[in-house]
């Protein structure tokens, strides 16, 4: 069944309309975002989506019914179903300096320090996805593969980051036919470069089963691991991983602050853009982001250098305890997107009755007033989720660390920031 | 090959049906209710009402559709007695309005919704068969020639609270003239007082017994009902810049330094607040003609609104009558020490 083409086409046909019909609704319809189909389907329903299930459950199976690259990619290809083989347009490779994760960390404190008003306004969503959208076909016309999503896409980097964590993983059943096999199809045809024989993380494998479809001895296939299997390893993380791993700690708690947090005044502040009080919240933002959040892990980091008697050069050092970042950070964005979604789901009815907000009432459901309110259900699950996460990560550290000294700096950092979550989420 | 051409038809004809849709949609919404004029309501400063300008004939109902785009508004028209339409950001509320006159009727926002609330204005003419309405009378102001802008600051004062009850056991002094509306209206408290001190007559009355003799006669051009109606009015539509206690502190102005002299006079640097009406001397150097001129005509340059097209001659003259309660309230109750 996965080696149809038809069932992930069908689905990625109706989401590329779903989303064209979003960027549509961003610009015509009702600019007061609780009632625009843009802001309610976008920021609640899918951001939700991609956070709870999508990615805990499924890593990167958003990447593969992803609709943003799919004009690209018809013109690559210059086919939408067929099979394709080497590059039928020759692209150009991926400049080497960008062969990281840092335009997607950009991409990422950008979307993160304007969040107030794109999360709110239905015209600056709009402007966003058309501009992922123009971007990522403007990019597949020029370079190779899917290098918008591979190496630009602000999601993409944060769901890569996460799909570390997650069950689906491509496998070879039988290495020694690859030995064997000289052709390498399976790399040929790799949107995402990888190479399945030699794939150690799934960070960057877009689950879209193009080698298991090209395989011509039938040798691939989409196996289920445990939770967190990759996690001691975590394989291949650069520098530029366990940085975007920290703006995602970051940033988990500034959207909790903003969003959730008893400070209105600070709402209001981030969306007034320009105000001199904004001006302080940009400014503390990347002292936070970019310096005190990344200064604080390797102040850690150092003080478990010093107790490990083996040496690193420093830089290892800091990517080598990076995968304890990972569990507290995906367990954070879970439990605050419950904490949202809960709160706001509501609203996603009345927006599928009216989704411009032009007072249509198409299911009869337009005036359901939304009612927020947080269950002791959510609270206690993002207390589960969080502690689940803390607990991961604690493993982990024990599981880097050669004694138990050692792990105790990597322990303190978990602790503070799980406690700062628990108390901005719960507190 | 057949597969890739009915993806590719797929995906063209989601597309198009996706692209169809805003349009269909718009299009039925149309044939269902034909007769509906949709009204947008968004901040002056993003546009303000949309339409602006209604034409509509006499004696045809007329529905109106109207929603928000940001904030919460209100909808009234100016001199009808009708009551005002809350309108919710994204919310859709209708209303039906018939007019019985031709005429220019002035709709307005009634919510502080913003900085500019007051600059939310637009037109209805109704044109069409019907008598129509007698002209409005011209403002007294124009009629006995009263600058507006010029400082009115009144050069003399009482020493402590007039009382009107202590003047009604003197009010058969009072020359005949003093009685009259007119010269209610064209006098502020100050100029009727040096006028009857000027009596020889009222010689024997001291300057307090005078003050009360005036505050006896500004009672008698208002009741207790125009002064709620004008009370009522002011927390509605004044209070917002004059302030609750009328000293010049609303909320809308709170950010602005006070005028800088004794008038609320415009300078080119930008607006100040009001006039603190705390201190007597700015209204009782007043008249109730100039008064009603000011919230008649608006304060050029100052930001005041113009009412004319909004209350009906009766309620700015309540309002004017309300207005006096600040400076006569104002007054120490017992004679300031010197």
């Amino acid at each position: 069944m996965l080696r149809s083409r038809w069932p992930q086409f069908i689905l990625r046909a109706l989401i590329l309309a779903g989303f064209i019909f979003t960027i549509l609704s961003g610009f015509l319809g009702s600019q007061v975002g609780s009632h625009n189909f843009a802001i309610i389907f976008v920021w609640i329903a899918w951001w939700s989506a991609l956070k709870l299930f999508f990615i805990p459950l499924g890593g990167r199976t958003w990447c593969s019914i992803c609709p943003i690259p799919l004009p690209g990619e018809w013109l690559q290809n210059k086919g939408i179903l067929r099979s394709r083989g080497p590059q039928t347009r020759p692209g150009k490779r991926w400049p080497r300096l960008w062969r990281n994760a840092w335009l997607p960390v950009f991409g990422f404190v950008l979307v993160g320090w304007f969040g107030a008003i794109i999360l709110t306004a239905p015209r600056v969503t709009a402007f966003v996805l058309l501009g992922l959208f123009l971007l990522a076909t403007m990019l597949s016309l020029i370079y190779e593969r899917r290098a918008f999503c591979r190496h630009v896409c602000p999601v993409g980097g944060f769901i890569g980051l996460y799909a570390r964590l997650a069950p689906p993983v491509i496998s070879v059943n039988e290495p020694s036919l690859c030995a064997l096999h000289t052709k390498k199809t399976c790399y040929e045809v790799c949107p995402w470069e990888q190479y399945p024989p030699a794939l150690k993380t799934s960070a960057n494998c877009g689950l879209c089963l193009e080698c298991l479809r090209a395989c011509p001895y039938n040798n691939i296939s989409l196996r289920l691991r445990p939770w967190g299997a990759e996690l001691p390893l975590a394989a291949k993380m650069g520098l530029d991983d366990v940085f975007l791993a920290l703006t995602m700690l970051t940033t988990a708690a500034i959207d909790t602050v903003i969003f959730l947090g008893p400070w209105g005044i600070l709402k209001s502040v981030a969306y007034t853009i320009g105000s001199p009080a904004w001006w302080i919240f940009a400014a503390s933002f990347l002292l936070l982001t970019l310096v005190i959040v990344p200064a604080f892990y390797t102040l850690v980091v150092w003080v478990a250098e010093r107790i490990r008697k083996e040496r690193f050069s420093f830089k290892r050092s800091l990517v080598y305890y990076g995968p304890i970042l990972l569990p507290i950070g995906l367990t954070s964005w879970m439990a605050f997107t419950l904490a949202f979604a809960s709160t706001k789901s509501s609203y996603l009815l009345p927006v599928l009755s009216d989704p411009l907000g032009w007072g249509w009432n198409l299911l009869g459901l337009t005036n359901h007033l939304p009612t927020g309110q947080t269950s002791s259900f959510s609270l206690a699950l993002q207390t589960l989720l969080l502690a689940g996460g803390a607990m991961s990560a604690t493993e982990t550290a024990r599981k880097l660390s050669r004694s138990t000294r050692e792990s105790i700096p990597l322990l303190a950092f978990i602790a503070t920031y799980t406690w700062i979550m628990l108390w901005l989420l719960l507190g | 090959m057949k597969h890739e051409h009915l993806a590719r038809v797929i995906i063209v004809t989601l597309l198009a049906l996706v692209l169809a849709l805003p349009v269909i949609g718009k299009f039925l919404w149309h044939l269902s209710y034909p007769a509906v004029l949709e009204m947008h309501a968004r901040l002056p400063e993003s546009g303000g009402w949309s339409p602006s300008t209604i034409t509509v004939r006499s004696g045809q109902p007329i529905t109106l559709r109207f929603t928000s785009e940001d904030v919460v508004h209100g909808f009234a028209i100016g001199k009808l007695n009708q009551p005002e339409i809350e309108i919710l950001p994204g919310e859709f509320v209708e209303a039906t309005l018939t007019f019985s006159a031709p005429g220019t009727y002035t709709f307005y926002c009634t919510r502080w919704c913003g900085p500019n609330h007051w600059r939310m204005r637009g037109v209805i003419n109704v044109i069409g068969d019907g008598s129509t309405p007698t002209p409005e009378p011209t403002p007294l102001y124009l009629v006995l020639g009263i600058d507006l802008d010029t400082p009115h600051r009144a050069e003399i004062m009482p020493h402590r609270m007039a009382d009107p009850q202590r003047g009604a056991k003197l009010k058969d002094r009072l020359p005949a003239y003093a009685l009259e509306h007119t010269t209610y209206l064209s006098n502020s408290p100050a100029s009727l007082w040096m006028r009857l001190r000027a009596e020889p007559s009222l010689q024997v009355l001291n300057d307090d017994d005078l003050w009360d003799l005036v505050a006896w006669v500004w009672e008698q051009h208002t009741s207790p009902q125009a002064i709620a109606t004008g009370q009522k009015l002011y927390a509605q539509n004044c209070a917002a810049c004059h302030g609750e206690t009328g000293q010049g502190d609303g909320v809308m102005m709170r950010d602005l330094s006070p005028p800088p002299s004794d008038n609320h006079i415009t300078t080119y640097n930008g607006h100040t607040r009001p006039p603190d009406w705390s201190d007597p001397r700015q209204l009782l150097g007043a008249s109730p003609a100039l008064l009603a001129g000011k919230v008649t005509r608006g304060g050029m340059g100052t930001g005041m609104p113009y009412w004319g097209p909004i209350f009906t001659p009766e309620q700015i003259d309540a309002l004017v009558a309300y207005l006096y309660r600040f400076a006569w309230n104002a007054l120490p109750e017992h004679p300031l020490k010197r």
